[in-house]
């Protein structure tokens, strides 16, 4: 194991130590220049001639059928080119499909492009418009007349589960491992892993904690808003600009709901600005694509308000967790039990089922079982967040183990390091771990300058959690073609959204032993490369990554083929040693073979990858906080985060994926929530009033790269850029307990509900005050 | 009034007269953006929570998207196409490259303005001084960490 911390000011320069020629170092990025001078196009900057403009009437009510919708006076308004409902959607069929990240029933996702029969949220897409201007598209817009019948909204679990709760989708029952039942019903699944025996495990306990949490809806918050522009061209062929993680999986999904062949739709990413897992379901590219076909075959570009962001779009969902551990006198695990009640939002699809995975994944635990509940509630239709499902789960599971370790009298990080898992452990759902780096991320802490520290004052307390991410693997697709001029050209489909271009280009280069500078990568179309899946599941730098490897290797073999024929010796005679290739007397750099061996026949390569066998993340993190007594306010003092990241390609990136993600995981635990009022209306879509995180609040975020290779990628990554958001919420909780004796039981750890929680323990105390006695 | 009018406004724009025109009702970041084709100011929130659409007026900081666009007649606009002078790179830019300190980049712009006001009135700002005038620009991707030390990087050269 290695671990690099940062030492305050970035290593700018190549560390050229770590025995290869580009990994390790900190090259600019290909897209960096446009990005600082404002050139890059993203989503809401695609102009073309001819461009409509478009907006989406949503729903006022969070549950209400749709008796009838009147677009006629919209329609006649000077100046509006076309207007579309669902009744401009094909019938969609009821089954599911894996469109990006996940399964999804046909049906839902076109549903929730433009609402059928009822609006299942404040905020659900009724009808879109384009115009001549995105003014007159709006005014057009609040001329739709669209008869509701309200109906009473279903908030949350309680609400989705109690008896005689209103239900959300006709058709829907429960599927209970398997089994179908035979009831309406909002819980849409119900999913069980066990192993060895639960209540032994329990009974041979010395001490059970047993708690109950609460978290809520949060957004991923990406600050570029969704945009995409369609071209339904007169020969029937359409073209989507959009800003997206998977260009793919906006093709499949766009081509399911319309029912088109994947043929007839081009996909073209833009730079995007921000997605986090949420800019994987499509929204208003159909309803552009519609529009577009209805208004004469012209360009409609549709951009969202950030109103309609967090109304529609995103969030993950809100929870109630139970957890109960139990440890022997020696501080073991002796069994421990997960439920995990998810809202779904208004369609199934919770990520419960990777929560479960995450919940006691840093742990190794002989009898153990979690149940996972997928509920839908008048609430947006959740979407991927970053570890989806972890942050909430391990905010519970590791307030547990802290106050275990506590009452224990144990070191938080001992307990951790006691209990931890390792190589051939098993995650809550049984499958086995590999080599995996969660003792070290633990030990990295427990040895860092931070923890070993001391930290005085008053309302000060210091906190430290663990995470877990499985990581994926997935598709990739890509190309290269050799200049003669010694470059490389790198067309990959992979949605660069925080520097892959960069670290997948470094691959290439590092495996044709080349300069980094001569390596041109680009994100291309659907139509230039084969199917791609999404930048997601932190697979990029690893599954791309692995297939810029391959178009190195398929590059430098034909290259000595090449040259062992025109230096007539076998092919194993040519060696590649330091850039130049060589046999018997002969020899010539790389960018002089680059020329030579085209000069009969152009040169390039493609590699196609789905490699099974991704490495799970873990991350252990450290924070200090300061709590106002008299205002409930969080002062975040310092943070610390350790995270196994297999292998650093381009280490600033890396650090800025831990960084982003706790700072990100803060948010969430310190004041993100979704507010409702009690008719489902959302009180909060700005970003005044959904309150992230600024400069202001946060302190440099300390980063210690663990480096536990992963044994199957060539280089050792791991992905990087989901298990830093799983423990800060669990970490924050912690450290606020012991700043203030409080433990928490519900997210956000607002001002708001830390006071209360003070104000409630004082109350406590005061009563078991004797009287007289102060 | 016709909202929907057109109307001449003239301003000094990235140091240079320009005249365009533009509707009573379009912010100074639509007319930017969709009349005069400058699209590197971004819009994040629309409300003056984000500060992607940061510009200078007359020297000054503002949230474009909540300036009228013809509110800038007579006045003097820099906006990030403006920053880089004579084919280089402002320090700033320079810097934001070096550290790593986007991600998608979409807030980069506005950041890039934002640092600059700060610098132009303050050129050896402590971190504190940094988060404190930043803090009027949203980041989702990157914890602002590299951000301030660009920003702090950039001040120590100049001093």
């Amino acid at each position: 194991m290695a671990s690099t911390k940062q030492n305050g000011t970035a290593n700018l320069a190549a560390n050229g130590q770590n025995g290869y020629r580009v990994i390790g170092t900190r090259p600019v990025r290909p897209d960096g220049v446009d990005k600082v001078t404002g050139r890059a196009v993203y989503a809401a900057d695609v102009q073309m001639t001819g461009l409509l403009h478009g907006h989406v009437l949503r729903s006022p009510h969070a549950h209400a059928r749709i008796r009838s919708i009147d677009t006629s006076k919209a329609e006649a308004l000077p100046g509006v080119r076309a207007v579309v409902t669902a009744a401009d959607l094909p019938v969609a069929e009821d089954k599911i499909e894996d469109l990006g990240e996940g399964a999804i029933n046909l049906k839902y996702l076109s549903d929730n492009i433009l609402a059928h029969e009822k609006a299942l949220y404040h905020g659900h897409a009724v009808a879109g418009v384009a115009a001549i201007n995105p003014h007159i598209a709006e005014e057009a817009a609040a001329l739709i007349e669209v008869d509701y019948e309200p109906l009473p909204p279903v908030m949350t679990v309680d609400d989705a589960l109690a008896d005689d709760a209103p239900i959300l989708l006709e058709t829907l029952r429960t599927d209970s491992m398997g089994e179908i039942g035979s009831e309406q019903t909002n819980l849409a699944s119900f999913f069980r892993h066990q192993r060895g025996d639960l209540e032994a495990g329990f009974t041979d306990a010395d001490l059970v904690v047993d708690r109950t949490f609460r978290t809520e809806t949060v957004h991923q918050g990406y600050i570029e808003p969704h945009a995409a522009t369609a071209l339904y061209s007169a020969d029937g062929q359409i073209t989507i600009w959009t800003s997206t993680q998977g260009s793919f999986a906006v093709r499949d999904q766009v081509c399911e709901i319309l029912q088109i062949p994947v043929s007839r739709l081009k996909v073209v990413p833009t730079e995007i600005g921000g997605g986090f897992g949420g800019k994987i379901n499509v929204y208003v590219e159909p309803v552009a694509v519609l529009l577009s076909q209805k208004a004469g075959h012209e360009p409609v570009k549709i951009v969202m308000s950030r109103a309609d962001v967090l109304a529609a779009t995103g969030p993950t969902s809100g929870s109630n967790i139970r957890v109960k551990i139990g440890v022997d006198s020696n501080g073991k695990i002796s069994a421990a039990l997960a439920e995990l009640y998810y809202e779904a939002g208004a369609y199934p699809g919770s990520p419960v089922g990777a929560a479960a995975n995450v919940s006691l994944a840093p742990y190794a635990i002989d009898n153990l079982q979690v149940d996972g509940y997928d509920i839908i509630v008048n609430r947006p239709r959740s979407a991927a967040y970053r570890a989806p499902g972890g942050t909430n789960v391990a905010f519970a599971v590791e307030s547990v183990v802290d106050e275990l370790a506590e009452k224990l009298g144990m070191d938080p990080a001992e307990f951790r390091i006691l209990n931890g898992a390792r190589e051939n452990d098993r995650r809550p759902d049984g499958v086995q771990y590999a080599r995996i780096g969660q003792i070290e991320t633990v030990e990295a802490i427990k040895e860092s300058e931070h923890y070993q520290s001391p930290l005085e004052g008053n309302y000060r307390g210091r906190g430290i959690a663990s995470g877990y991410w499985n990581n994926w693997g997935g598709q990739s697709s890509a190309t290269a073609v050799l200049n003669p001029d010694g470059t490389v050209n790198l067309n990959e489909a992979s949605t660069d959204i925080g520097g892959t271009r960069a670290s997948i280009a470094m691959q290439l280069a590092e495996a044709m032993d080349i300069d980094y500078e001569q390596v041109k990568a680009r994100v291309v179309d659907t139509d230039t490369v084969s199917y791609n899946d999404v930048t997601g599941g932190s697979r990029t730098t690893f599954a791309t990554g692995l297939a810029a490897y391959n178009l190195g290797q398929q590059l430098k073999k034909e290259m000595k083929r090449r040259l062992a024929e025109h230096w007539d010796v076998e092919p194993s005679g040519v060696s590649y040693e330091d850039g130049v290739f060589s046999a018997g007397g002969e020899s010539l750099p790389f960018v002089e073979a680059a020329d030579l061996v085209q000069e009969e026949e152009p040169l390039m390569a493609s590699s196609t990858v789905h490699p099974q066998d991704f490495g799970p993340g873990f991350s252990t993190q450290c924070v200090d906080v300061e709590v106002d007594p008299e205002t409930g306010k969080i002062t975040i003092l310092r943070y610390t985060i350790a995270q196994d990241v297999g292998k650093a390609i381009h280490p600033s990136y890396v650090e800025g994926q831990m960084q982003g993600g706790v700072a990100q995981g803060i948010g969430w635990a310190i004041n993100e929530e979704y507010i409702y009022d009690d008719e489902g209306h959302l009180l909060n879509a700005s970003l005044l009033d959904y309150r992230m995180p600024t400069a202001l609040d946060l302190p440099m975020i300390e980063t210690i790269m663990v480096e536990v290779p992963h044994p199957a990628h060539p280089y050792g990554v791991r992905g990087v850029g989901e298990v830093n958001i799983v423990p800060p919420a669990g970490a924050v909780a912690n450290a606020v307990y012991q700043a203030t004796g409080v433990r928490m039981d519900k997210l956000p750890i607002s001002p708001a509900n830390l006071l209360e929680a003070m104000w409630a323990k004082q109350a406590e105390g005061a009563a078991e005050l004797v009287p007289g006695d102060d | 009034m016709d909202m929907a009018k057109k109307i001449a406004v003239t301003t000094t724009l990235n140091g240079e007269e320009s005249i365009f025109l533009c509707e009573p009702r379009q912010t100074l970041l639509e007319a930017l953006r969709d009349n005069l084709g400058l699209i590197g100011s971004k819009e994040g929130c629309g409300n003056g929570n984000c500060g992607a659409c940061n510009v200078l007026l007359d020297g000054v900081l503002v949230n474009s998207c909540l300036v009228l666009a013809p509110e800038v007649e007579g006045r003097d606009v820099v906006t990030i196409e403006g920053i880089a002078q004579d084919g280089e790179l402002h320090p700033l830019q320079q810097k934001f490259l070096e550290h790593a300190s986007l991600q998608c980049g979409i807030c980069t712009p506005g950041f890039i303005v934002s640092a600059k006001a700060l610098l132009d009135d303050n050129p050896a700002p402590s971190e504190h001084d940094v988060r404190l005038w930043l803090a009027g620009n949203l980041c989702r991707c990157t914890g602002y960490d590299k951000i301030v030390r660009a920003v702090l990087d950039v001040a120590e050269g100049d001093s």
